[in-house]
């Protein structure tokens, strides 16, 4: 397969401007870490973003930072570490799930939208996406936004881009909202005997006064924890003295729910870039991995059902609300997921499977006609010749 | 002037038979045809612009909302959605052409559910009855505009409204899970639920400060949050616009992150002062709100580092509230600000740019200088965590020469904003009123990239007409 990758985002889009004359589809990405993601795309070519790189501002008293769509995330995370800032949604390095041996990219972080466990508290990846230079499938350069942090100048086509995985259009730049990195982390892990009791002990931490920026639940426990079986974490992260304080508050409170420890700031670090990366789930490498969204309260029968369907692997984020499961890559534990997130009233991602079930199924939830025909046209709009990922989120 | 687009003249014809049509859509009270009932609806927050509608339509439920928009897409007739018309951009202002769809009587909250945090509201809801319905149990709804007693939810999410506290707690946008939305046709569609990040294209996020370009939202799903312990405001006042914007650097720099962080300069401060007698510092050139959120310990160490920040650029003076009700007294000026400026002038302008927040001191110079040119008053209130700023411009609205003076000079401050790096608008939207500056953020080919994204929702162009973009450029629909 040729790579093309252009080192100027006006070579960029002229490579897009010939791929649309030509009817010529593209495989969009940037250092392809994710190319594992979702359904594979039907495309000769690829076109890497991966030459387009450099942060090109960076104001830590505005909280924000611009880089091309190239620059890897270490490096954007190296600078911010500078300045004791960091990104604030928290993105999985998802480098060991895709067996991926290079770092993953800006552009590739924000076109798929990764948010990590902070996303309960402080927002989603696509909250954070200040502004956007992009490529349609025209190769026509726009942008969208801008690198303030309050701006509702015109149609938010920032937002739409986040999370349209290279569908709607090629990002070259990006500006991000950052945040102070925390002085301190602090962790109550607490002992639970099942799922809905884990979920329930998570919604009344995330119910407290105290701040929670992390709320997950191991299954099966995490061995630096000292603590058998099922544990539910809750994260504060905060001033040294806030964590302590809060911390122990929080700990009062929850007494009831069960047997619990405190975690230190690097012992915190340490699982929670874990619970981050989703290493807890223990998916084989054989495995399909999902991640769906619901309502917390929902998550216990959720799971049950995956459970009995298949003897899925668990690990919840976002206080029960994420649900990533692992399991055997076949269309029938495909539809029990299907099946659990509707009748939940969530979303799914079939997130990791090889290509032969991912070309076979629908990975996303489908919607419903008339918002399908609205994708059809704003698709149409910003990739009339349909060059731009084809395939990548449906077939 | 802002011009708007002239009457379909087949459309005012058919009025008497477009109301006895709606008449059979909606039940009777729901119609409004008479032009002294309809009179309320021809302005909006920024009242220098009136226009009467065509009718007005109150519905009760999302079918009625898509009832008419089926009727006005299937007809081509226009449509202005209205929530509780406090745009001060000129958002709701009606066409004569158009169809005005309040939702004012769509005011039902439908569910809370504390355990997940969400409460799903209808559009009619004003902000601060989600507010209401949840903090006898600790909770609220963050996004706070100023307007929150009267605006509505559905408002809000068209704007994607702010408030002084969304440094922290982020904008509508950060703090919706699920719409019900109404497209042109009448189709009713939900986006996302009562769970975070629905899998797909981010119709929640396009959606949300689409000012009614794209549909009709009727029903709201929103997060709510548990508050905090408790909260604090300090003041500290400066005698130099430059050093209050260094030390607001030097608190964002030391790591903090107040919960508001609101400046106001000199003009301001005395305009406030005079109208609620909050104690603040005639002397000072600019003044900080800054304030905190924790246990009471917490506040005391927080605002304690902040007041060590402050006097290292050698405030004028500096006041830490030692209770709840001496925060309510720092903040009852700043709450009064709009009220208070409009007591020592007859009308005014409010503005609403977004600029780097390093930028401050060389942009309120030069709005300084443009009050001189204009021989106009200016009062600046900024949002200086996120750099949203609020001049507002006074102005005698009985004198023409004086509201179009007010208008080239608004203008000039809105293309300042864009030319030193920033926006147009932060919170308060395009509207009519910054419709024709648009082309001062954008190029034509970005701004006709949005306007094929709304022919995708609206291909005849029916919703919220003459807003948002500059009508030269906008497609010639054929009627």
């Amino acid at each position: 397969m040729s790579i093309l990758a252009p080192d100027t985002e006006q070579a960029l889009a002229a490579v897009v401007a010939r791929a649309h004359a030509a009817r010529e589809p593209l495989a969009i990405e940037g250092r392809g870490t994710k190319r594992a993601m979702l359904r594979p795309v039907q495309a000769a070519r690829t076109l890497s973003t991966r030459n387009l790189t450099g942060i090109t501002l960076y104001r830590p008293t505005e909280l924000m930072i611009r880089a091309r769509a190239g620059t890897p995330v270490p490096e954007i995370e190296a600078a911010l570490a500078e300045n004791n800032q960091q990104i604030i949604a928290e993105p999985p390095d998802l480098g060991a799930m895709f067996g991926a041996t290079e770092a993953a990219t800006l552009g590739g972080m924000v076109a798929t939208n990764l948010s990590g466990p902070r996303r309960i508290m402080w927002g989603a990846m696509r909250d954070h996406v200040l502004g956007i230079r992009a490529v349609t499938g025209e190769g026509e350069v726009f942008r969208s936004g801008g690198r303030v942090l309050k701006n509702v100048t015109g149609l938010d086509l920032c937002k739409l881009l986040t999370g349209a995985h290279g569908t709607l259009g090629v990002l070259t730049e990006v500006t991000l909202k950052v945040l102070p990195r925390a002085e301190a982390t602090g962790t109550l892990a607490i002992r639970m005997s099942d799922v809905a009791r884990g979920v329930a002990a998570l919604s009344a931490a995330l119910g407290s006064p105290y701040g929670i920026s992390g709320a997950a639940l191991l299954t099966d426990g995490h061995a630096a924890l000292g603590l058998p079986g099922m544990v539910a974490l809750a994260r504060i992260e905060d001033f040294a003295d806030s964590v302590t304080y809060r911390l122990a508050r929080l700990r009062d409170d929850m007494a009831a729910h069960g047997q619990s420890t405190l975690l230190d700031t690097p012992a915190s670090h340490a699982i929670w870039r874990a619970v981050r990366d989703a290493e807890p789930l223990g998916a084989a490498a054989e495995d399909a991995v999902w991640r769906i969204s619901v309502a917390p309260s929902e998550a216990a029968e959720t799971a049950a059902g995956l459970t009995r369907a298949f003897g899925a692997k668990l690990m919840f984020d976002w206080g029960g609300g994420l649900i990533w499961v692992a399991g055997p890559a076949n269309e029938a534990a495909h539809a029990a997921v299907m099946q659990a997130a509707e009748a939940a009233g969530g979303s799914f991602t079939l997130f990791r499977a090889p290509a032969s079930l991912a070309a076979s199924v629908l990975v996303l939830p489908p919607e419903t006609p008339p918002l399908a025909a609205i994708a059809r046209r704003v698709k149409a709009t910003l990739d009339p010749a349909g060059v731009l990922n084809p395939g990548r989120m449906q077939a | 002037m802002i011009t708007l687009p002239l009457p379909k003249p087949e459309i005012l014809a058919r009025r008497d038979e477009i109301l006895v049509d709606l008449g059979r859509l909606l039940p009777a009270d729901a119609v409004i045809g008479e032009a002294i009932r309809m009179k309320p609806y021809e302005t909006d927050g920024l009242a220098a612009y009136r226009q009467m509608p065509l009718a007005v339509v109150l519905p009760r439920t999302t079918a009625e909302v898509a009832s008419v928009l089926r009727y006005c897409h299937e007809n081509g007739i226009r449509v202005v959605p209205r929530g509780a018309g406090t745009s001060l951009a000129g958002g709701a202002l009606p066409l004569a052409d158009a169809i005005v769809i309040g939702l004012m009587r769509m005011n039902r909250i439908r569910e809370i559910n504390l355990e997940d945090r969400y409460a799903v509201v209808e559009a009619g809801v004003t902000n601060i009855g989600i507010t209401k319905a949840v903090e006898d149990d600790g909770f609220f709804y963050a996004p706070d505009p100023s307007s929150q007693l009267a605006c509505m939810i559905g408002g809000n999410v068209m704007m994607n409204s702010g408030g002084a506290h969304c440094l922290k707690y982020g904008v509508t946008a950060n703090n919706l899970l699920g719409l019900t939305f109404v497209t042109i046709e009448g189709e009713v569609i939900e986006i996302g639920g009562r769970h975070l990040d629905a899998a797909g294209y981010d119709w929640l996020g396009l959606i949300t400060g689409s000012e009614g370009q794209l549909g009709m939202v009727t029903e709201v799903t929103v997060r709510i949050l548990r508050g905090p312990e408790g909260a604090r405001a300090m003041l500290a006042a400066f005698d130099a616009v430059e050093v209050a914007g260094a030390a607001v650097d030097a608190i964002i720099g030391s790591g903090i992150i107040p919960v508001a962080l609101e400046f106001m300069d000199k003009p301001c401060i005395h305009a406030c002062e005079a109208f609620a007698h909050a104690g603040y510092p005639l002397d000072a050139e600019a003044m900080l709100i800054i304030e905190v959120e924790g246990s009471v310990a917490e506040q005391d160490i927080l605002l304690g580092k902040i007041r060590d920040i402050c006097a290292r650029f050698n405030p004028i003076s500096m006041k830490l509230a030692e209770s709840a009700e001496q925060s309510l007294a720092i903040w009852k000026g700043r709450k009064g600000a709009f009220g208070a400026v409009g007591r020592i002038s007859p009308d005014y302008l409010c503005m609403d740019g977004t600029i780097p927040t390093g930028e401050l001191p060389n942009v309120l110079k030069r709005i300084g200088e443009m009050s001189v040119k204009y021989g106009l008053g200016v009062a600046n209130v900024f949002h200086a965590g996120d750099g949203n700023l609020h001049p507002l411009i006074m102005f005698d609205a009985n004198d023409p020469t004086s509201f179009r003076k007010a208008e080239d000079f608004g203008a000039e401050i809105l293309k300042l904003c864009v030319e030193v790096g920033g926006c147009l608008t932060g919170e308060h939207g395009v509207g009519v009123e910054k419709r024709d500056l648009m082309t001062s953020q954008f190029t034509a080919g970005e701004l006709n990239i949005q306007r094929a994204v709304k022919t995708a929702f609206d291909p005849q162009w029916l919703l919220n007409t003459a807003k948002v973009f500059p009508l030269e450029g906008n497609p010639k629909i054929a009627a």
